[in-house]
């Protein structure tokens, strides 16, 4: 990897990594030398913790984009081996491949049979290779539709995973309709007849991410990140200086808790100090936890109610004005020729 | 052109971004084109067949029937919801140089006589991007046309989600593809226009949610951009790359339509999906057939 330039946040982490690695040693050592090394140990332990405040209990935005990037975050199939159970994985849009991009299965989750789908990104680059760095081409959006109208036969929840730097761009998506395979999803997931939960884990990317991520609550992990637009190109497009992703980052208020406060996100799911891969059990914790609270108040809505409230839910999202008129919604003003 | 739409409430305008000569180069095929003929054929270049870009107005003008629109949420725009550095001064400067409020108008008029609501994008306002304005004036037409039971025509001209509002912007892409979906599911006929550019997130909501959708030759129509494309796939791609014509052939929409036609190929169409006709014919000819 090249080095971007300004990266304090993730020099920090570095530090910290060298530290808890010296710690280590010097415990390996204390055992296999009998001796005693409980006051250096303790030193660099309250550096450690001392650092580990310091990075995480305020992250800037920028970084919280490099923990939602971190490699050894828990992925989807960390999700599908943890919180479900019986679980059938099914393959291929019926239309022309299948997309290992974006995985869709059966399972059970309580006991229940749902149907679990998400961008399936890896963890090395071999895994992310295999599966486009969980980049879907148009044939992974219409397996996701598929394993979709699946669930609503049997009316059984659909839980979606978001993980995405974004849909792939290339020749052949395109050729094949990627802008009309999202919208396509977009638009069926705004009312099928089945409840939709979404969870955004890692990088939410611009409409790759939400061509899965209609539905009837959306949960985001406290480090996830949520974009229109890549801080890194959103940065070289309107100020043509890629090196400022860093203000871009914190421009476009892309954090959990600032998607929570524009009434994007229902719920930060709260993340271990320090990212999700420093403890991915109690990353599984809470998301459990959350998915259980959703679907059980979901499951007690009446479609129609539920239809309409994912209607309301989107309709309501963005900030207008009425610049010159007096005259609210439903205000008409007369063609002046 | 026309001009009988209503004048632009902002400040002046210039109408084109070319010179105001008697003389255009087209930008094309280079050759010199006299302004006036220009006008008359629709800013088509009578030599090469270049559609030139239109403003929301002007596309209204040539495409509805005179005197016949009535403009929905006209004062309607986009706020800064995210202090986001510069965007107050775009859109101030935006609504100076077209004299609208935002990126898209939206209202009703008559198709040769049929009524349907209707939206235009305008390219010229930062670059048609659709922030939190143009998703709720979007979503608010598809609504009215629901609640009317109108017919819906949507040129697109966008270069998709505009980043300055974040993933507020993002979520129009949801909003109005649900309110498109109602639409659907009310049986009502939904017209979609691609003009160029048609790219990015208007293309990933409702421009390609069409019942049919048409294009303007040589129009420009992807999801992703080329230069991301050829970084990805690391070489050059064919010129004729997500043009019109390309997507047509790969089966993506249903016909590209010259700017002279366009009129009169939606008023069939309206026609063949049922759209009553609430107007007598309008007397003059339509624009494409004036001298
Ligand atoms: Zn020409």
């Amino acid at each position: 990897m090249t080095q971007r330039p300004p990266r304090p946040a993730a020099d920090l982490d570095h530090q910290l990594a060298e530290l808890e690695q010296e710690i280590g040693r010097l415990h390996v050592r204390a055992r296999d030398h009998s001796e005693s090394r409980e006051t250096e140990i303790a030193a660099l332990e309250q550096r450690a913790a001392q650092l580990r405040e310091e990075i995480y209990r305020n992250p800037s935005p920028w970084h919280i984009v490099q923990l939602a990037r971190q490699a050894q975050r828990p992925r989807l199939v960390d999700f599908l081996g943890s919180l479900f159970t019986d679980v059938i994985e099914i393959h291929g849009d019926r239309l022309f491949r299948d997309d290992p991009a974006l995985l869709t299965a059966l399972g059970r989750f309580d006991g229940q049979p749902v149907v679990v789908l998400g961008h399936n990104r890896g963890k090395d680059t071999k895994e992310n290779i295999a599966r486009n760095f969980g980049m879907p081409y148009p044939e992974g959006y219409r397996k996701a539709l598929r394993a979709m109208r699946l669930a609503e036969k049997f009316g059984y929840p659909v839980i979606s995973f978001v993980d995405t730097t974004g849909a792939h761009p290339g020749d052949q998506a395109e050729e094949r309709g990627q802008a009309e395979a999202i919208a396509r999803n977009i638009q069926e997931m705004s009312r099928l007849k089945s409840p939709i939960l979404v969870v955004v884990t890692g990088e939410g990317g611009s409409g790759g991410a939400l061509a899965i991520a209609v539905g009837d609550a959306v949960l985001m992990l406290q480090y996830a990140v949520y974009t229109v637009i890549s801080p890194e190109g959103c940065a070289a497009i309107l100020w043509h200086d890629a090196s400022r992703a860093r203000d871009a980052a914190a421009a476009l208020k892309l954090t959990a808790r600032d998607l929570q406060d524009l009434g994007i996100v229902d719920e930060v799911l709260p993340e271990p100090l320090g990212g999700g891969h420093r403890d991915a059990e109690a990353v599984y914790r809470v998301v459990r936890d959350g998915l259980g609270r959703h679907l059980q108040a979901l499951r007690e809505v009446p479609r129609e109610v539920l239809l309409d409230r994912r209607y309301a839910k989107y309709r309501r999202i963005g900030r207008v004005v009425e610049t010159l008129a007096a005259g609210g919604d439903g205000d008409r003003a007369e063609a002046r020729p | 052109m026309l001009n009988w739409l209503r004048r632009p409430k902002y400040g002046t305008v210039e109408r084109r971004e070319m010179p105001a000569g008697i003389w255009d180069k087209c930008p094309r095929c280079r050759n010199l084109i006299y302004r006036k003929e220009l006008e008359r054929n629709l800013m088509v270049c009578p030599k090469c067949g270049y559609h030139h870009r239109l403003s929301a107005v002007e596309r209204l003008e040539i495409t509805l029937d005179q005197q016949a629109f009535q403009e929905y949420d006209a004062s309607l725009t986009s706020t800064d919801p995210l202090g986001f550095e510069g965007y107050g001064a775009k859109l101030a400067e935006a609504r100076e140089k077209t004299g609208q409020a935002e990126a898209v108008i939206t209202g009703d008029g008559t198709i040769d006589g049929r009524r349907t609501v209707v939206a235009a994008l305008d390219f010229h306002f930062m670059g048609g991007s659709m922030g939190s304005a143009v998703g709720e004036k979007i979503t608010r037409a598809t609504e009215r046309a629901v609640e009317s039971r109108l017919p819906l025509v949507i040129f697109s001209a966008s270069g998709g989600a505009r980043m300055q509002e974040g993933v507020l912007s993002l979520m129009q892409l949801a909003k109005t593809s649900a309110a498109i979906g109602r639409l659907h599911e009310a049986g009502l006929p939904y017209l979609s226009v691609m003009c160029d550019p048609t790219t990015g997130g208007v293309t990933a909501s409702f421009a390609f949610l069409g019942d049919i959708i048409l294009a303007e030759p040589g129009a420009l129509i992807g999801f992703a951009g080329r230069r991301v494309i050829e970084q990805t796939i690391r070489r050059k791609l064919p010129d004729d790359f997500q043009t019109a014509e390309f997507c047509l052939q790969r089966g993506l929409i249903d016909m590209v339509v010259s700017r002279a036609e366009m009129r009169a190929t939606l008023a069939r169409l309206l026609a063949f999906f049922g759209a009553p006709r609430v107007a007598p014919a309008p007397e003059e000819p339509a624009p494409a057939a004036q001298p």
